[in-house]
């Protein structure tokens, strides 16, 4: 009888789930199929690889940085990458940022410091479109979220730059890409090849760079990420118990009413 | 009913002359309610607490937001990441409010299929009806706040509706929106407001129990209750069945604030809000999308909003409009059926919001906005008259003993009040 | 059976456990809820400010920013330290002598915020009154500190603060 019970329980908790998580699919995508990928952060007891968030913050510094801005990333936060607060200072010092205005009035420049956010390669919007034909490079620090597929999407999208297939036309200044939505991108293939020398000796493939650099910006969108998993393991395992006190002194006091 | 007696003497100092203690023991001791509730009466007190909860991380998320289009997006990331414990308060926050349109749904569909909004309960349901509209105001409010692209859109479309009212539309949405376009000023009377509504919620909550407590519960058999052997008083048993029933939302409510964060809502609104750039599809959130899709289904913009409007409009006539003496749907088989064509529809109509108008779900749209109103103005006061329901049981009590023993008067026997 | 009502608020075990667990879920929801309102990241980084007084010349002072308030940085002159450390201690009334003020003499850090009631004192720059020790004045209600940033006349009751600093270089102090 309470085998019962416990089975329609866990049925309706099962049941509601798959209502609720299909709810990913009330978005239009509006682009190809992305291939799911196999990446140390996803499931419920997922972490990041610190040596992959490194990697992927040496691809963004070399490569993306030049047009893409990570205003919401400080440099303080390079300490969850594993880097220390005399590292940190040292990778801050090769930035400059806009400070001021000083005592004359003007505004100036300085070194930056760990608690500076991540200086931005154009000083507003209208430069930004100015230097890349009209195209705006966007904000990388929440690229993970705002694109359907995630992750998935950006490995696909930076290691999806194939030959252009028989008889599809690109327009002048665009590149063909696989999985960017309409096929055409105004970004021409950012990796290459042994495009970075990754300081732990991995090779530095197009498809490597890809994986390193979508794990480094899952980073930046979410970085409290490894916290959030944890302490839902430990809450879920809490209302787990809580509820099955609940439901034993739910059905001691209901004894007399059945 | 004798007033309790009170052991500790700071309790009666105080419940003397602020009767607090003894009006407690009256709602939860003596209050009686039929002994025959399942699971789907849950949902009510499941509302009031996600209410509190709703109201607990709003006010901790205005503690860091700033309501200014050039800071709104920015202080929202701020919460996320560098406020201590701000992306669980955020997440609850967020998530919180769909699982409130989930509770309240399964309510209101629960006061559907076991007719709680008959006699003499009509003005306990329409409170219902109006504290759902103040929902859904707070709602939409609320996610134009962190100025994303789905906000700003959103607003854009929301507000435009308004211009479809014939002579005034115009000047109304320059009121609505104090300017040319959504913008500063209706962002920062957004928040004023989407600040005041969960209190009004809570006023009109609290009109809403006392209306429920003049009678009582209806219950599952949708009979009246004929006497003590028919109830139970509401503590411990509904206490215990209500907490119960609390940790296992809790434990869907974590799955995916901790897990699935962002599975019901949209990546657009993580771009900083362009009044230039368009997205491709606007979505409103999923609890609006029924609405969205009766909207879209009319070509006529302002019969499109009014049929919008009427479609929650018309669940303030329900009462007058099933007029059926009996309540519960386990005693309408014809209505029973019904019921379930009519969820049906609802959900259809949920999926079809999210579609583009376009193709086969332009006529998707319109076929299930015209059976949701079929299922109202016309099927509803047709099986009044025409459904011949199954007979009643004797009472609460003893159903089966005397299951099928004379039908019972098709008029609602004298509504037991309380003393 | 109404007659069991009152049975069944019998103290079982079972709900104790029951009662116990969801308090304790309660007491454990409600610590971020408070501790929100704790300094967040970005504020705790600015917690500590560098600076490098290399750049302050003999008889100069800069006035710089460290968690929201001002702290003057005054590179004394020979005379100003001999003055300071010659002062008998009953003329002041929050007696301190000079060198526990300081790490380095000729460089004084304070925090640039008056004792009474909180104005920021004017000194800083040579056309500013200095008061009649030669070290600030403020304005608002007439406190004189001396070159040492000592009370020395007026409604502040104690010193100018020394802020927490430390040298973590031959130039560079460390504050906070």
């Amino acid at each position: 009888m309470v085998l019962q019970r416990f089975a329609r329980g866990l049925l309706f908790l099962g049941v509601s789930l798959l209502v609720l998580i299909p709810n990913v699919s009330v978005k239009a995508a509006g682009g190809v199929a992305v291939p799911a990928q196999d990446w140390s952060f996803s499931g419920v007891f997922g972490t990041f690889d610190r040596g992959e968030l490194q990697r992927g913050f040496h691809v963004y510094k070399e490569v993306c940085a030049g047009c893409h801005s990570l205003n919401y990333v400080a440099f303080r936060n390079l300490g969850d990458l594993g880097f220390n607060d005399e590292e940190i200072k040292v990778i801050a010092k090769e930035y400059e940022v806009e400070d001021g205005p000083n005592n004359d009035g003007e505004m100036f420049t300085r070194t930056a410091i760990p608690s500076d956010t991540w200086p931005a390669p154009y000083p507003n919007d209208n430069a930004a479109r100015a230097g890349n034909n009209g195209a705006l490079p966007p904000d990388l620090s929440l690229m993970v979220d705002a694109r359907v597929g995630g992750a998935d999407y950006l490995y696909a999208l930076l290691s999806g730059y194939h030959e252009v297939p028989k008889g599809q036309e690109v327009a002048d200044g665009m590149y063909y890409n696989a999985y960017y939505p309409g096929n055409q991108i105004a970004m021409p293939s950012p990796l290459s090849d042994d495009g970075v020398e990754y300081g732990d000796g991995t090779k530095a493939t197009i498809n490597q760079q890809a994986r390193d650099v979508s794990a480094f910006l899952a980073w930046a969108t979410e970085p409290n990420m490894e916290q959030r998993k944890r302490m839902g393991v430990k809450v879920l395992i809490f209302l787990i118990v809580m509820t099955g006190l609940f439901y034993v002194s739910k059905r001691r006091i209901w004894a007399d009413v059945h | 009913m004798s007033e309790p007696k009170f052991n500790n003497s700071l309790v009666r100092w105080i419940d003397h002359r602020l009767p607090v203690f003894t009006f407690m023991h009256h709602e939860m001791h003596e209050y009686p309610t039929p002994k025959n509730l399942n699971y789907w009466w849950n949902f009510g007190s499941l509302a009031g607490i996600v209410l509190v909860i709703m109201i607990m991380s709003g006010i901790v998320l205005a503690m860091h937001y700033t309501a200014h289009v050039d800071h709104a997006f920015q202080s929202v990331e701020r919460i996320m990441r560098d406020v201590n414990y701000g992306w669980l308060v955020r997440y609850i926050h967020a998530n919180g409010a769909s699982f409130f349109f989930i509770v309240v749904y399964i309510h209101i569909f629960r006061g559907l299929y076991y007719g709680s909004y008959k006699a003499p309960r009509e003005l306990l349901w329409m409170l219902g009806v109006v504290i759902l509209i103040l929902m859904m105001a707070t709602a939409f409010m609320g996610y134009v706040l962190p100025w994303g692209q789905m906000s700003f859109w959103g607003a854009t479309v929301i507000t435009n509706l308004f211009s479809a009212i014939p002579l005034v539309g115009e000047s109304i949405v320059t009121l609505l929106w104090g300017g040319f376009s959504v913008d500063n000023p209706t962002l920062n009377r957004f928040y004023a407001l989407h600040y005041l509504l969960p209190f009004v919620i809570v006023g009109v909550v609290v009109l809403h129990i006392v209306a429920l407590h003049r009678f009582g519960s209806n219950n599952p058999l949708g009979i009246d209750v004929r006497g003590n052997q028919d109830t139970i008083s509401f503590h411990p048993y509904y206490t215990v069945k209500d907490a119960f029933g609390l940790g296992v939302f809790l434990i869907l409510l974590s799955a995916v604030v901790f897990f699935l964060p962002n599975s019901m809502g949209h990546p657009d609104n993580y771009i900083p809000a362009n009044p230039m750039v368009t997205p491709a599809h606007i979505v409103p959130e999923w609890y609006f999308l029924p609405f969205y899709a009766i909207l879209r289904a009319i070509p006529d913009k302002l019969f499109g909003v009014l049929a919008m409007f009427a479609a929650i409009g018309v669940l303030f006539i329900l009462p007058w409009l099933d007029r059926s003496p009996v309540r519960s749907a386990t005693f309408r088989p014809i209505y029973k059926v019904m019921f379930w064509v009519f969820l049906f529809d609802c959900v259809a109509l949920t999926w079809l919001g999210a579609k583009p108008a376009e193709g086969i779900y332009v006529l998707l749209s319109r076929l299930f906005t015209a059976y949701y109103f079929f299922h109202f103005l016309i099927l509803l006061p047709a099986l009044s008259i025409f459904e011949t329901p199954r007979s009643l049981p004797k009472s609460i009590g003893r159903p089966v003993l005397d299951g099928g023993g004379g039908a019972m008067a098709a008029a609602p026997a004298a509504t037991r009040e309380r003393s | 059976m109404s007659d069991t009502n009152e049975g069944t608020t019998r103290r079982d075990f079972i709900h104790v456990a029951s009662a116990t667990a969801g308090a304790l879920g309660v007491a454990c929801v409600a610590w971020p809820f408070i501790d929100q309102m704790n300094p967040a990241a970005d504020t705790l980084a600015l917690s500590s400010t560098e600076f490098d007084v290399s750049g302050v010349e003999e008889g100069m002072a800069v006035t710089i920013v460290w968690r929201g308030k001002p702290v003057f940085i005054r590179h004394r002159t020979k005379k100003e330290i001999q003055e300071a450390s010659e002062v008998k201690l009953d003329d002041l009334p929050d007696p301190q002598v000079d060198s526990d003020r300081t790490t380095r003499p000729e460089m004084l850090v304070l925090l640039g915020v008056c004792t009474h009631l909180g104005c920021v004192p004017l000194g800083q720059s040579a056309t500013d009154p200095k008061g009649e020790w030669g070290g600030w004045f403020c304005p608002c209600h007439g406190s004189h500190y001396d070159t040492s940033g000592r009370i020395r006349k007026g409604p502040a009751p104690t010193n100018l603060a020394v802020p927490p600093y430390k040298y973590i270089s031959d130039s560079v102090i460390k504050i906070g």
